[in-house]
């Protein structure tokens, strides 16, 4: 299980701190997927990437991260060493451009095996059957990148990411890059890896609501490095309270939906900047329902069992 | 308008171009003036190939694309030009379109010494404004540079960069699938717009649902050739081909969830290509490919 309180972190610029995640607090359950969703720039990969490793520019502010109730070093690059591919895993945004393409794929992931001590040949049986479930034969073991598709190469470093059971995933943009088919695969394996136990808990990370729709057990809403809803999958897409999200959601064309018949409303605006955020609700400017109370904060707070929301007008939403 | 013949490409590789690998296979469609048509496919599908012959960035390999009863492949100079100034196109990255030192407003500086250097100020002034209105964006935005907009607003430029010269025809290739979710529908729905005011309008994308939102036809290619075809609720409503029935089957809808076995399915007919047989007529407006 991973706790997250109040965590902040911020970029190095030379126009000052970018304050990407403002305090961000929340938990994943074991055997739960939890989406991570909101527009470019409201936070969702830093955030992923921060409970994994820190980029240079980054910087820990605050905050604390728990995994399975051990403390995670999250400011300190060495310390989160051993954790790291144990632990905690990623499967980065560009999977494909993950793999060395001058090395045999079999090659490749001995090598990154012994690096971390551990011995290629002892795992091989354990590789290949997970490539099985896959889909994928061992014959993929003897190939090069170049020879495999997008889709194929975004299941072989899932496989890698999560060999040695890891208690959590984060899945950074995974189907991002990937046609339908391909799409529909890798959101399958995310599922099947959860269920066999392979990995305790994942965070799903993507701007595409439709896919999480498929996969998670439970969404986050992300808006200018605050949190702006979590709630179970069904209660974010049949009932959302927060006025980002059923924007988010009203902008979505979905087969079946026609320009000529029902033309859809975009968000209007842009988010605030992150160098120096606005005070109250960051979202107040783009927001139809804002009214005088939005010059306040609002909290994060519980409006229903397991359903957060950081807006002042949720409970109407609620009940309406 | 706009008639794509028997189209076929062939790339050469290898030394002394040896190898031959054909990869559009016979495409032959039609575009009619204020008609919004779909090329719709996977990566590798050839959809950004037919894109790039329909604006002479690659040429032709067999068969022949005319526009107004014109051969494209056989312009040169003063009528090529003419023809870019009725048809233009508009690309998946809109960073990479602007050079990020100086600021956007040069390329249409550029467009205006190339191609409408006749105009003076005055008419010059009234056309870059029409076309900005058009798209939603002011004037002061051509003092800005790339990376003072998002990419929304960037695509959107370009698109008042091919409407300043009157164009009948605008390839849009992947344009908003770099987009978010917030934007994507504006820049989608000013492609309606344009089309209410008899833009024709070629959308390559490989995302079926924008490609049903904004399109009048549908054509849907696997590995270069055409499987499918037709009005947009004739395939999507009923889709013929089994390649278009697994493309639709995979994708993810809001608010139905597929069941396990179909999640975990792994086994999916796109990835079986199958070449030959013909297109035959299904029924009105709706072209189907079947083997004999």
């Amino acid at each position: 299980m991973l706790a997250v309180s109040d965590l902040k972190i911020h970029y190095r610029t030379l126009a000052g701190a970018v304050k990407a995640l403002d305090g961000v607090s929340f938990s994943v359950a074991d055997g739960e997927i939890m989406g991570l969703a909101g527009e470019s720039g409201c936070g969702k990969s830093t955030l992923g990437k921060a409970l994994i490793r820190l980029e240079e520019r980054m910087q820990y502010v605050g905050g604390q991260v728990t995994l399975d109730d051990k403390v995670l070093p999250i400011a300190d690059d060495r310390a989160m060493n051993p954790y790291r591919f144990r632990e905690v895993s990623i499967v980065p945004q560009y999977a494909m451009s993950a793999l060395n393409p001058t090395r045999r794929i079999g090659r490749m992931i001995d090598e990154l095996l012994e690096a971390r001590g551990l011995k290629g040949a002892t795992l091989r049986p354990e590789l290949e059957r997970r490539l099985a479930i896959l889909g994928l034969t061992p014959d993929v073991l003897g190939m090069y990148p170049i020879e495999l598709s997008g889709g194929m190469k975004q299941r072989v470093v899932m496989v890698l990411s999560t060999l040695l059971d890891p208690s959590l995933l984060i899945a950074d943009e995974v189907t991002s890059a990937l046609d339908v088919a391909s799409q529909k695969k890798v959101a399958g394996a995310l599922v099947e890896f959860r269920d066999r136990g392979y990995v305790k808990s994942m965070i799903v990370v993507t701007h595409d609501l439709a896919i999480l729709a498929q996969v998670a057990d439970s969404i986050m809403i992300m808006y200018a490095g605050k949190l702006a809803e979590k709630a179970p999958t069904r209660t974010i897409v049949e009932a959302p309270a927060h006025p980002y999200t059923r924007l988010l959601l009203g902008s979505l064309p979905e087969v079946g939906i026609r320009f000529e018949e029902k033309r859809l409303p975009g968000i209007k605006g842009r988010p605030p900047s992150l160098l120096s955020p606005p005070t109250g609700c960051r979202f107040r400017d783009r927001c139809p329902l804002a009214f005088d109370k939005c010059a306040e904060e609002p909290p994060f707070i519980e409006i229903a069992p397991g359903h957060q929301v950081a807006c002042w007008k949720a409970d109407a939403h609620a009940e309406g | 308008m706009l008639k794509v013949e028997n189209v076929s490409k062939v790339f050469r590789s290898g030394a002394f171009g040896g190898k031959k690998k054909r990869v559009i296979h016979d495409v032959d469609f039609e575009v009619k003036p204020g008609e919004v048509v779909s090329l719709i496919g996977e990566s590798g599908s050839g959809k950004t190939t037919v894109g790039r012959m329909i604006l002479r960035l690659t040429s032709v390999s067999e068969g022949r694309i005319t526009f107004d009863g014109e051969d494209v492949s056989t312009l040169k100079g003063a009528s090529l030009k003419a023809y870019y100034r009725r048809v233009q196109g508009v690309f998946q990255d809109p960073f990479s379109s602007f050079n990020p030192i100086f600021k956007v407003g040069r390329v249409f500086r550029t467009i205006r010494r190339e191609f409408l250097s006749d105009l003076d100020n005055a008419a010059w002034e009234e056309r870059l404004t029409n076309a900005l209105n058009a798209v939603g964006l002011e004037v002061a935005a051509l003092d800005k540079f790339p990376h003072q907009m998002s990419g929304g607003q960037l695509q959107r430029l370009l698109i008042a960069r091919a409407l300043v010269l009157d164009i009948r025809l605008l390839v849009a290739d992947e344009i908003i699938s770099m987009l978010d979710a917030s934007t994507r529908i504006d820049v989608l729905n000013l492609l309606g717009d344009l089309k209410r005011q008899g833009l024709s309008i070629i959308f390559v994308t490989h995302d079926l649902a924008l490609g049903n939102y904004i399109s009048d036809r549908i054509i849907i290619l696997q590995k270069g050739v055409i499987v499918e075809m037709g009005a947009t609720d004739r395939v999507f409503g009923d889709p013929q081909h089994p390649y278009t029935r697994s493309l639709l089957d995979a994708v993810p809808h809001l608010h139905e969830r597929w069941s396990e076995e179909e999640l975990k399915d792994l086994g999916l007919v796109a990835d079986t290509a199958r070449f030959g047989g013909h297109l035959i007529e299904h029924r009105e407006n709706h072209l189907v490919r079947v083997y004999s």
